[in-house]
């Protein structure tokens, strides 16, 4: 009964919805669907591209992912371009949520960095349902004023000189993926558990303490609490932008990367006009305006090319060879995610 | 229609315990029980449809060895913090009781009770900067003395120690006060007419009165440490995983509710034993 006057419910939300959609949407405006500033609302942006184009866009906001895969459950019709991280991109291509995308009109399309445009969680059996917008990557960060040369091993975190000097998040799964990586595995297909569990015994003796936030990460660093550390690349481009001596890597074992896409949902009426948004918005000329407001690392080489030699993305992400030793985050079940934290707690608890 | 007595009185003590049992009811008796319900689920039915009843969780408590591990290391803890404040509370409460009166009785109260104007998260993030190596214990021990030293407490188990009794010590203050403010002065004027040295008065007198206070104080204190998760999360650093931090993670990490509020249960049932092995002790205090 209960489910029936759920369902009752959201079939008539979504008939308004269609309605709403059908008598407000002109052929020139499209809704996106997003996190509330990131980059699709930039005020220059949406203004250039009505400038561009004729097309007015309009915004909706999500506040994690499973509400955006509710969004686009819930009002089919409703919105043109989505932002889907690629570990949702499967689902929400399973539940037939968002459609394949014609490349050939995307003039940029070409200009992603091969392991981003192609990515396999995005372009299943070669089909686009994702184009590679931004990404970052959690990797290591050590202090440059004690840490010199700079580390090109992720075993510094190992590293006896630096016991008592070293942090890693509070994160089951973050922790597990890292000493995959150390121990040679690739984070989405960790076959030697023991492996891994014995590598994060060797580190709790050299860890000061976790961290759990950006605030607590520069709060401790600042302190001089530890002087090697994981850390997103989003926040270490901001803490060296507070003048902290922070230096970013991503170590020759590799790094954890997140990928997010811009896809279009399969009941879009302007795909046309959400491709030329897409276009824009992997466009170099936004995303150096963009770059200069704070924005992550984009998936397009040349846009990355076309920011100034000082920006942090760019000295620290901007080569192509950095880019393809990250591994992207593949969908965890939930098994997974438990047994990972499971692992960690009897890491943790056993010192 | 005239109430007899006993009717006004009933009426009257309804009305106005009224107010306070609903409020137990709203706020307490329903999350419980919500609780309860999900700790016996396979899954929490607003993240999936597909859950049904078990008591999975329950043994998934016995299943590995880390659970009792942590919950006897939160216990320990618990017993360290209490004993620290009761070590601390109660010669403080016996001086605030008996030898000191007037105005000065009040300010010293009101120090007492500062820590509870503040937010318990800013008093444990202001015990990290006292504690931290390098930090104002050091800067003001070097300033005093001519020597290099470094007391770097933080992310240890003291540390945790320190910031869960500040934040629990009024507590075992303000029960023993009480119970020794009862204490009737000419009892123990009496005791001392008939010659009976301090310690005399104070082990057969004024500790048996006072008894009851101190466990009120004790038992506060015990049951919220025993489940405590932020302190030992901002000041254990990689030493402070216990039952309650592991709870915390199932809740908000890793979405795991049925199995956050099984352990949860367990621990208040454990916490409900030791209690209740220590009621004839309690009693007898009465």
């Amino acid at each position: 009964m209960k489910t029936i006057n759920r369902r009752l419910a959201l079939g008539t939300i979504s008939l308004m919805a269609m309605m709403a959609g059908a008598s407000f949407a002109s052929a020139a405006e499209i809704r996106v669907l997003n996190w509330q500033g990131y980059g699709t609302d930039e005020a220059f942006a949406v203004e250039a591209f009505e400038k561009k184009t004729g097309t007015t866009v309009v915004h909706d906001y999500f506040t994690s992912e499973q509400e955006m895969l509710t969004k686009l459950r819930t009002n089919p019709g409703a919105y043109d371009v989505v932002l889907v991280n690629s570990a949702f991109t499967g689902q929400a291509k399973a539940e037939g949520l968002i459609t394949k995308i014609d490349t050939s009109d995307i003039s940029n399309f070409a200009d992603l960095a091969p392991n981003l445009g192609q990515n396999a969680d995005l372009v299943p059996g070669g089909d686009v349902y994702g184009v590679a917008w931004t990404w970052g990557v959690t990797s290591l960060t050590v202090n440059k004023d004690v840490v010199k040369p700079a580390p090109t091993s992720l075993n510094v975190l190992w590293d006896p000189q630096y016991a008592g000097k070293v942090s890693i998040r509070d994160d089951g799964v973050e922790a597990v993926q890292f000493a995959a990586l150390a121990t040679g595995q690739g984070i989405n297909d960790i076959k030697d558990l023991d492996a891994v569990k014995a590598k994060l015994k060797a580190l709790m003796p050299q860890i000061k303490t976790f961290w759990s936030s950006e605030n607590d990460w520069n709060q401790f660093f600042s302190a001089g609490d530890f002087v090697v550390s994981t850390f997103w690349s989003g926040g270490a481009g901001r803490s060296a932008s507070k003048g902290l001596p922070v230096e970013f890597i991503v170590p020759e074992e590799g790094a954890i990367g997140w990928l997010d896409s811009l896809a279009i949902p399969t009941a879009s009426t302007h795909q046309a006009e959400a491709r030329a948004f897409i276009n824009w918005m992997i466009d170099p000329e936004f995303y150096v305006k963009w770059a200069a407001n704070g924005a992550p690392s984009s998936a397009s080489n040349k846009a990355n090319a076309a920011l100034p030699d000082t920006d942090f993305n760019k000295v620290t992400l901007g080569d192509p060879a950095v880019v393809a030793r990250v591994q992207f985050m593949a969908p965890l079940s939930d098994d997974t995610r438990k047994a990972y934290l499971e692992l960690w707690q009897d890491v943790k608890t056993a010192q | 229609m005239a109430l007899t007595a006993r009717q006004t009185n009933a009426l009257r003590a309804g009305v106005l315990l009224s107010p306070a049992y609903l409020w137990l009811t709203v706020a307490v008796f329903l999350p419980l029980s919500a609780m309860l319900f999900f700790s016996f689920l396979s899954a929490a039915p607003f993240t999936t449809d597909d859950w049904h009843f078990t008591t999975s969780n329950y043994t998934a408590f016995f299943s590995r060895s880390l659970y009792p591990d942590l919950l006897g290391r939160s216990l320990l803890l618990s017993a360290v913090v209490t004993l620290c404040c009761v070590i601390i509370g109660y010669p403080c409460a016996y001086v605030l009781a008996k030898q000191i009166k007037g105005r000065s009785r009040e300010a010293l109260f009101l120090l007492i009770i500062l820590p509870f104007w503040s937010n318990s998260l800013v008093r444990i993030f202001s015990w990290a900067i006292v504690l931290r190596g390098n930090g104002i214990i050091d800067h003001t021990i070097e300033a005093i003395l001519p020597v290099d030293v470094s007391i770097n407490l933080m992310f240890s188990f003291p540390a945790i120690v320190i910031g869960l009794v500040h934040s629990y010590l009024p507590y075992v203050i303000l029960t023993c006060y009480l119970a020794l403010q009862a204490i009737d002065d000419t009892l123990i004027d009496a005791a001392r007419s008939l010659g009976a040295p301090f310690r005399t008065i104070f082990v057969r007198l004024i500790l048996p009165l006072s008894l009851p206070g101190l466990a009120a104080g004790a038992v506060l204190i015990f049951v919220p440490v025993a489940g405590s998760f932020m302190e030992p999360r901002i000041l254990g650093g990689r030493m402070g995983t216990f039952y309650g931090t592991v709870i915390e993670d199932q809740f908000v990490a890793v979405f795991n509710w049925p199995l956050g509020a099984a352990l949860s249960f367990i621990l208040l049932a454990v916490v409900l034993v030791i209690l209740g092995a220590a009621s004839p002790v309690l009693r007898h205090a009465r």
